[in-house]
């Protein structure tokens, strides 16, 4: 196993941040974690990357026990935290060089594995970090915790405040990259990027809720989805939640995703009810439910 | 040994790309040490003085005029009367009042002796003890005169008993101030501005989030704090070299002293504040706190120095407390060094203690890094 975890447990002053973690990410694997603000994903990751002692429990990457031998981890993974956290001062170049001279390499030697990142930054070497945007920046950061060819790759909600376009390109970015082998755990509060990776881990209020392939997850939804709409939305969603047989509504973009408590739902009777409610403009049909559904579901 | 020294590459390059930090290092050497030494000055000039004259005579002019041609005061006015002087003083027109009695003139003949009253505005205590010395040495002089003019030759044989002291200053022959203050000064330049830059440094990538980034990375601990602090040492040893050079060229200190201790000696001293920047750092999250923190200490231990106000004034208990303050031994040091010329043997008691603080300072920084990190 490229990361292996059992039990782990850690409490901040009166915050159980992590509860029972345990879960493993087989080598050359894309494993994301999906949770909300707040879930414990920061702090899992800074167990894992030697950060942070965990209470109790206990884990390896790459088979190097995250206590004993964190110093061999250290050597061996590429972390990029979630807030941007190069040298601001420094130019593109000189971070990179430095990051890969402290791990005792050079940006020729393992230029490959950054080749593809690194020529869309290349322009921009002897600008400073702090001045390039935040997409440039984030290609930075990946290049700095590849420039030593790490075993295993952590990245802290990589596409938190980048733009749709960007997020995209480097969810492609990582595709390649699994292709050379390297393992990577991959957190994010986005629940359609999910469906990119390999396996995914919903974790919330520092408690894994469910593991499994994304398409897996989607197949344990047993729930029909309806999207509903009308020309009041805030009264739609009072009237869906005082409705009796109701087993969930929450909004959905702009309509509002809602499921029965019965196994057969009969559209017109629910259409009626929401007419007598005053609504107008109604429109009520079913739809796939996505890994948000499926989380909401878990999460209830 | 080759990672350290990307360390400090690094930290060369974004000293000298802080906008903060350069005019730091480089402009307030030169405003301090410039500024500071002439205006940080204990000469009391420009006294201004007034008088009561109640006798109007020969006699009374002449101590008038005695005054008036000493270069310290500064004559205003002849006030008719106590009151009007009075509350001049309480207006703060005035320093000093000498009230000279009715029949000062006939009273000195006919008894050789009489009482002169004088007010002094003491609510600068210092001030008015200086000004008390010069008022004495100006009727001491005016004493002399008028014993001549007023001798008789049977007072022959009394007034021939006269002891006089002829003092010789020592070290600054001129009592000019800034022979004192110059180092002093120098002193308080290196201090600030190794602490606050040293303490605010390692607690900026503290908050700019770089040191999670460097804590993942194989660099050790000890790796990464020499690589810090060294700059600053260089630094402070830079800023040395510079206000000693400012001291000589312009303001003509002497340096008598040898250079080598100095340095050596200042060397031991960076690494005693480098220890309480990176203590400091430990303990705080943002550089707005290191500094408020920074400069808490900074005012203790400078007024504490010796560097304004001679420590041997200061009550027993916080002549203790003065012990242990690093800035006092760095002025005791250059002081005696460079105005004094003393030898490493002289200075001893200052260096060993010195290297004390060294081993406890930055035993205790590390120990906390370790522990709060």
């Amino acid at each position: 196993m490229s990361i292996s975890v059992n039990k782990i447990n850690k409490s901040y002053k009166n915050v159980q941040a992590l509860k029972d973690i345990s879960f493993d990410v087989k080598p050359g694997e894309l494993f994301g974690i999906i949770g909300p603000d707040g879930a414990g994903k920061t702090t899992l990751f800074r167990v894992l990357t030697t950060l942070l002692i965990p209470d109790s429990g206990n884990a390896t990457v790459s088979n190097f026990d995250i206590i004993t031998d964190f110093k061999s981890i250290r050597n061996s993974v590429g972390y990029m935290p979630g807030k941007f956290s190069l040298y601001q001062d420094l130019t593109v170049e000189e971070n990179l060089n430095f990051f890969a001279n402290i791990f005792k390499t050079s940006i020729q030697e393992n230029y490959d594995l950054i080749k593809d990142i690194y020529v869309q930054i290349e322009p921009f070497k002897n600008r400073r970090a702090g001045k390039l945007s935040g997409g440039m920046k984030q290609k930075l950061a990946l290049c700095c915790a590849l420039i030593h060819k790490p075993t295993v790759l952590f990245l802290d909600e990589p596409t938190t405040g980048v733009d749709p376009v960007s997020r995209k390109e480097f969810w492609n970015m990582l595709k390649r990259l699994q292709l050379t082998g390297l393992t990577i755990l991959v957190s994010t509060p986005y629940m359609d990027e999910a469906a990119l990776c390999d396996r995914i881990a919903f974790i919330q209020n520092g408690s894994i809720l469910e593991i499994d392939t994304p398409n897996a997850i989607l197949n344990h939804f047993s729930k029909k989805i309806y999207n509903i709409s009308a020309d009041n939305m805030y009264q739609l969603i009072e009237s869906l939640k005082a409705y009796e047989h109701t087993y969930s509504a929450y909004p959905f973009g702009e309509c509002i995703h809602y499921s029965d408590k019965r196994t057969d739902l009969k559209i017109n009777e629910l259409y009626e009810f929401l007419k007598l409610k005053g609504l107008d403009h109604i429109i009520i049909d079913q739809t796939k439910p996505s890994i948000e559904d499926t989380f909401m579901a878990l999460a209830n | 040994m080759k990672i350290l020294g990307f360390i400090i590459q690094k930290e060369f390059k974004q000293i000298f790309r802080n906008k903060g930090m350069l005019p730091i290092i480089f402009i307030m050497p030169f405003i301090q040490l410039i500024i500071l030494s002439n205006a940080a000055t204990f000469d009391i000039k420009n006294i201004k003085f007034s008088y009561i004259d109640n006798d109007h005579t020969s006699f009374s002019r002449a101590l008038i005029n005695k005054f008036e041609a000493s270069k310290y005061f500064h004559v205003l006015t002849d006030f008719p009367s106590e009151q009007l002087a009075n509350s001049a003083m309480l207006n703060g027109d005035v320093d000093i009042i000498l009230e000279i009695p009715n029949h000062f003139e006939r009273d000195l003949q006919k008894e050789k002796h009489i009482n002169l009253r004088v007010t002094i505005n003491a609510i600068d205590g210092a001030a008015a003890g200086v000004e008390s010395v010069y008022i004495n040495q100006i009727i001491k002089s005016y004493n002399k005169d008028i014993g001549l003019k007023l001798m008789q030759p049977n007072d022959l044989q009394i007034t021939a008993l006269n002891i006089e002291t002829i003092p010789s200053f020592w070290y600054n022959k001129t009592l000019n101030y800034k022979t004192f203050m110059v180092p002093g000064i120098l002193v308080l330049l290196v201090t600030m501005i190794t602490l606050f830059l040293s303490g605010m440094n390692i607690v900026r990538e503290k908050e700019i989030g770089t040191l999670e980034q460097i804590n993942v990375t194989p660099i050790k601990k000890s790796q990464f704090i020499i690589g810090k602090l060294f700059p600053f040492w260089v630094i402070g040893l830079g800023l040395l070299s510079i206000g000693l050079l400012i001291a000589k060229v312009l303001f003509d200190v002497p340096i008598i002293g040898n250079l080598a201790l100095m340095y050596l000696y200042t060397s031991i001293y960076i690494l005693v504040i480098l220890g309480i920047g990176l203590f400091i750092s430990n303990f705080t999250e943002t550089q707005q706190q290191a500094m408020f923190i920074s400069w808490f200490f900074m005012v203790i231990f400078i007024l504490m120095s010796g560097l304004f106000t001679p420590i041997e004034s200061m009550p027993k208990w916080a002549q203790m407390i003065t012990e242990f303050n690093p800035i006092k031994y760095f002025v005791q040091v250059m002081r005696m060094v460079m105005l004094k010329g003393s030898g490493i043997n002289d200075i001893l008691p200052q260096l060993s203690k010195t290297i004390l603080f060294a081993f406890i300072m930055n035993g205790l920084a590390i120990w906390s890094y370790k522990k709060t990190n």
